[in-house]
């Protein structure tokens, strides 16, 4: 009990004393994590909505394959990945493996599933309510498409928000596609792995407690931003 | 009856999971203002979704001599979240029609409905009738030779519905021709000057509006008219 106190006081001190090498690995797990959530937007969120409004040969198919997608195991997706980018990989000519370009791969192809899949329920509910309407406007299924992004985007903010928590709080696949490099490719979720194996718990705990609050954050957040635009817009 | 029809109906059918919603109808219609009565389930909304092309008929066709603009306004007004101005603005974008011109068209359309001082709330947060008549701004701003209303004014409290009737007389004046389901016989009489009346998915009738609730021709309509009359 002594030696938790003592290290909650110690990752204390570490975080409101700004040190240098947390901040550098928080600002890496952000970076990354970012980085991967825009990307998973720019392609899942299209996708999602053509999956919702489109009308094509094996779109059940495809949202059956999504919503499975959702549950991809981190570590599986960091090895399919690390297959791709190692040195006898079809990529490997990039050398990008133990890159922070390499952990952004990963967790794109991590959270894409999850954006795409929210997208194409919250599309589909807006496509029932404005089907009609948008057909006797004169939109095609494209134009509609891009409308409901649009109309539906407060909604889907928390679906990239869902992305994001899912990236950030990951361990698995960046472990493996970054090797865990220190200052280069260690971020929060790495570091607490192999600082609590070492026994050296203040700066697992203190990034623990980062961690946490950074997720906390973000969903208050998404809360505060959807009771906001219900009042302004209905 | 008329001489020149904008629209025919050959056959018309639409069934769907097997239930036929809308028999064999063969009409011309030619009325600048139309209004399809019946009793609940009779098939009005429907047949008004396969003359405005929401609904592709199972069987049968429709005929137009020549292609007419269209638009329609539904029971309950679809908006989308942004500003009134905007829902406005957008109908007229998916027509192609330059930025510059659309504001100006859409600042008109919420002019003759009533509601510019409007221009910049959020849709959605209006009340029912204000989002209605938003709705017949849309569709006013695309200056549609046909206008489709199914039940406009169901959900409306009664000086909404004053209003809503008051902006479709205002179209039909300016030579828009209007196919209007509703539940109102009175509004039906004030608005229409020819009536289809459907019962079970069949067109038993297609008079002028005085005569179809003075004599109507067929037990179902007599029998329509005796309920739904005050």
């Amino acid at each position: 009990m002594a030696e938790i106190t003592n290290s909650l006081l110690l990752a204390t001190d570490m975080v409101t004393a700004g040190d240098s090498r947390l901040a550098a690995i928080v600002a890496l797990s952000l970076a990354v994590s970012f980085s991967a959530t825009l990307i998973s937007c720019l392609l899942g969120m299209p996708l999602g909505a053509l999956l919702a409004v489109g009308r094509f040969p094996g779109r059940r198919v495809l949202v059956v394959i999504f919503n499975g997608l959702m549950g991809l195991p981190p570590v599986v997706v960091g090895l399919l990945v690390y297959l791709l980018l190692s040195r006898a990989g079809p990529l490997g000519q990039f050398g990008l493996l133990f890159t922070p370009t390499a952990m952004v791969i990963a967790q794109t192809v991590l959270i894409t599933p999850i954006v795409a899949a929210l997208t194409r329920q919250v599309i589909e509910d807006e496509w029932r309510e404005y089907r009609e309407q948008l057909r006797s406007l004169g939109a095609s299924r494209t134009r509609a498409a891009r409308t409901l992004l649009w109309n539906a985007r407060f909604s889907l903010f928390t679906a990239a928000l869902a992305g994001f928590g899912r990236a950030i709080a990951e361990v698995g696949a960046v472990m493996i596609v970054g090797g865990n490099i220190d200052g280069v490719t260690r971020v929060m979720t790495t570091t607490i792995a192999l600082e609590t194996s070492k026994g050296d718990l203040p700066l697992a705990l203190a990034l623990g407690v980062i961690l946490i609050t950074v997720v906390l954050a973000i969903n208050a957040a998404a809360y505060a931003l959807r009771q906001w635009a219900e009042n302004r817009w209905g | 009856m008329t001489s020149t029809h904008w629209l025919e109906l050959q056959g018309l059918d639409l069934r769907e999971n097997g239930v036929q919603i809308i028999a064999n109808a063969t009409l011309k219609v030619g009325a600048g203002r139309t209004a399809i009565l019946g009793p609940n389930g009779a098939g009005k909304s429907s047949l008004l979704r396969l003359m405005h092309g929401l609904l592709k008929p199972t069987g049968g066709r429709l005929i137009w001599p020549q292609t007419m603009t269209q638009s329609m306004v539904f029971q309950r007004p679809v908006m989308l979240r942004a500003t009134v101005l905007a829902n406005v603005d957008y109908g007229l974008a998916l027509r192609g029609i330059p930025a510059a011109e659309r504001r100006e068209k859409a600042i008109a359309a919420l002019h003759r409905v009533g509601l510019p001082e409007l221009a910049d709330r959020p849709a959605r947060r209006l009340s029912g009738g204000e989002q209605q008549r938003v709705a017949l701004a849309r569709a006013w701003a695309l200056e549609p030779q046909l206008l489709f209303l199914d039940e406009p004014t169901a959900s409306l409290d009664p000086a909404s519905s004053r209003e809503v009737e008051r902006i479709i007389g205002e179209m039909a004046a300016t030579g828009t021709r209007i196919v209007m389901t509703t539940h109102n016989l009175g509004q039906a009489r004030r608005i229409a000057e020819e009536v289809i009346f459907l019962d079970g998915g069949r067109v038993l009738e297609q008079t002028p509006v005085e005569e179809f609730f003075r004599r109507p021709q067929t037990t179902a309509a007599q029998a329509f008219l005796q309920e739904e009359a005050p």
